[in-house]
């Protein structure tokens, strides 16, 4: 199913400066895999080997973080955003 | 003269300018101002900055942005006071507080609003904006004004009203969210990427705000006569205060203002609010986020940013971290006013209930030089204690009423 995710400034070079793509997948995860098969460069940004989250790397889906729902394998529903925010910001 | 080299990624070293930028590209790694200390050191001095104005711009080769006229209204060179009486209290022997609550608007934020400000108006920045627990706004819209900037703040809506006063008395935007910091921390996030015309001074200046707070530490140090504490104790909420108070010591050695010498740092929480202490005491690597319920509303921040690293700079100095419940809170507000003469802010209930904590425990020792760290004004979170505190007694006013309520009591205190 089609779900929108927010790209922040810093990976705009990967959506030729889109800040919005249109990517399918049923969960949190498979959205953004998703996204990397369509702009190459977004995986190796946002997880690490083991294929977590990278600890400078937040995700949140309809403005809830995904690490208070099932994180990864949180299911998306059609026409939610998941958001790629950069952790180190506030204080 | 400035001594900025440029930024420099803290997790994979990678090099960037030194503009409006706080994260790494490549790893979002936080960014960090690199300096250099050679050519510092060779100018700096105990009199060089004594020369200085007595304000946090006396350590200007230290900071991030150098500037004849920055934007100030006189923050820091707070007074650093001798604590004897609350020393005694808690079993300690040399103990200090470092009264942040007398700066311009009442907390330290005025510390690195005014580095972030001076160095924004630098990089062409029109507009200054923050997401907020309270004291951020504050002294973001304060510092604005004095600017002749314009101000965005955005703030949960649950804020103290003090805050919420303090903040919108300067004319500038306040826009409350229905949410949590952290909601509102997102939000910011995300309009950064937005407007990147606006400097979020906690966001895409960041990396200079950040080094605000370096000048507590510096400022100790030159207090106590060019010396190092043995162990100071730092409120925790985004880590990043912690962070760089550590930084701070060090850098004074690097430049050659200090000896060697080991800094203790230990963190307080709320109980309501504590993913580091939580860390710490699973000794945990990763932080957890947490949903903040807790009286010490200015610590509130569930998902701290630098919560690894301010976890990492209290295991690598040997302290300590611990979390209280919100009845000490208001204890060790009750304790520092009682003892010392000052009114701190729930997080000044933090640091002081987590100190008492931890001289208890013995984690903080008797022979240690210490220096707890009050951050925050009283009046700026009254409604805390509007149910413990208040009139002793209501009379009407005769002799006969006063000594009928107050006559032997005042005897008993006299006599003490």
């Amino acid at each position: 199913m089609s779900v929108s995710v927010r790209i922040p400034t810093q990976l705009r070079t990967l959506t030729a400066g889109k800040g919005e793509v249109e990517v399918e997948g049923s969960t949190v995860g498979a959205a953004l895999k998703a996204l990397d098969a369509g702009h190459p460069g977004f995986a190796e940004r946002l997880f690490d080997e083991g294929g977590n989250l990278r600890r400078f790397v937040n995700v949140f889906l309809a403005d809830e973080d995904v690490r208070f729902l099932d994180g990864l394998e949180t299911p998306v529903s059609a026409g939610q955003t998941v958001s790629i925010v950069p952790a180190v910001a506030g204080g | 003269m400035n001594y900025v080299i440029g930024l420099r990624c803290r997790e994979c070293g990678r090099h960037y300018p030194a503009e409006a930028l706080h994260v790494c590209d490549f790893c979002f790694g936080p960014l960090e101002v690199a300096y250099d200390y050679e050519r510092i050191a060779a100018t700096i001095s105990p009199e060089s900055i004594a020369a200085g104005p007595r304000t946090i711009w006396r350590y200007r080769d230290l900071l991030p942005v150098d500037d004849d006229a920055p934007v100030d209204l006189g923050a820091g060179f707070t007074p650093l006071l001798r604590a004897d009486r609350l020393a005694a209290e808690l079993g300690l022997g040399e103990l200090w507080i470092k009264n942040d609550t007398a700066n311009p608007t009442g907390s330290f934020k005025d510390r690195v609003v005014s580095v972030a400000l001076t160095k924004a108006r630098q990089l062409g920045f029109k507009v200054a904006a923050c997401a907020s627990t309270g004291n951020l706004a504050n002294s973001v819209a304060a510092h604005a004004a004095r600017a002749g900037m314009a101000s965005i703040v955005l703030i949960p809506e649950d804020l103290e009203r003090a805050k919420v006063t303090m903040t919108a008395v300067y004319g500038g935007t306040v826009i409350a969210v229905r949410g949590s910091y952290d909601d509102v921390n997102r939000l910011c996030a995300e309009l950064t990427s937005e407007h990147p015309s606006w400097a979020f001074v906690n966001v895409n200046v960041r990396t200079y705000y950040a080094e605000g707070s370096k000048t507590l530490a510096f400022e100790v140090a030159e207090q106590l006569g060019w010396r190092a504490p043995d162990h100071v104790v730092v409120p925790i909420a985004s880590g990043s205060q912690l962070t760089k108070v550590a930084k701070g010591f060090s850098e004074l050695v690097k430049v050659g203002l200090l000896e060697h010498q080991a800094v203790r740092v230990s963190g307080a929480q709320a109980e309501g609010c504590s993913p580091v202490a939580t860390a710490f005491a699973n000794g945990a690597d990763a932080i957890s986020p947490v949903k903040p319920s807790t009286i010490a509303k200015s610590l509130s921040i569930g998902n701290p940013a630098d919560g690894w690293y301010a976890l990492d700079a209290i295991r690598r100095s040997g302290g300590s971290c611990a979390a209280v419940t919100d009845a000490e809170v208001l204890d060790g507000i009750g304790l520092l006013a009682r003892t010392e003469g000052i009114f701190a802010e729930t997080a000044g209930g933090v640091t002081i209930a987590t100190l008492a904590k931890l001289a208890a425990s013995g984690d903080v020792r008797r022979d240690e030089c210490v220096v707890a760290l009050v951050t925050g004004h009283g009046l700026k979170t009254v409604e805390a204690l509007s149910d413990t505190v208040g009139p002793t007694v209501t009379i009407n006013p005769s002799l006969g009423d006063f000594d009928a309520a107050l006559g032997e009591d005042l005897l008993i205190e006299e006599a003490r």
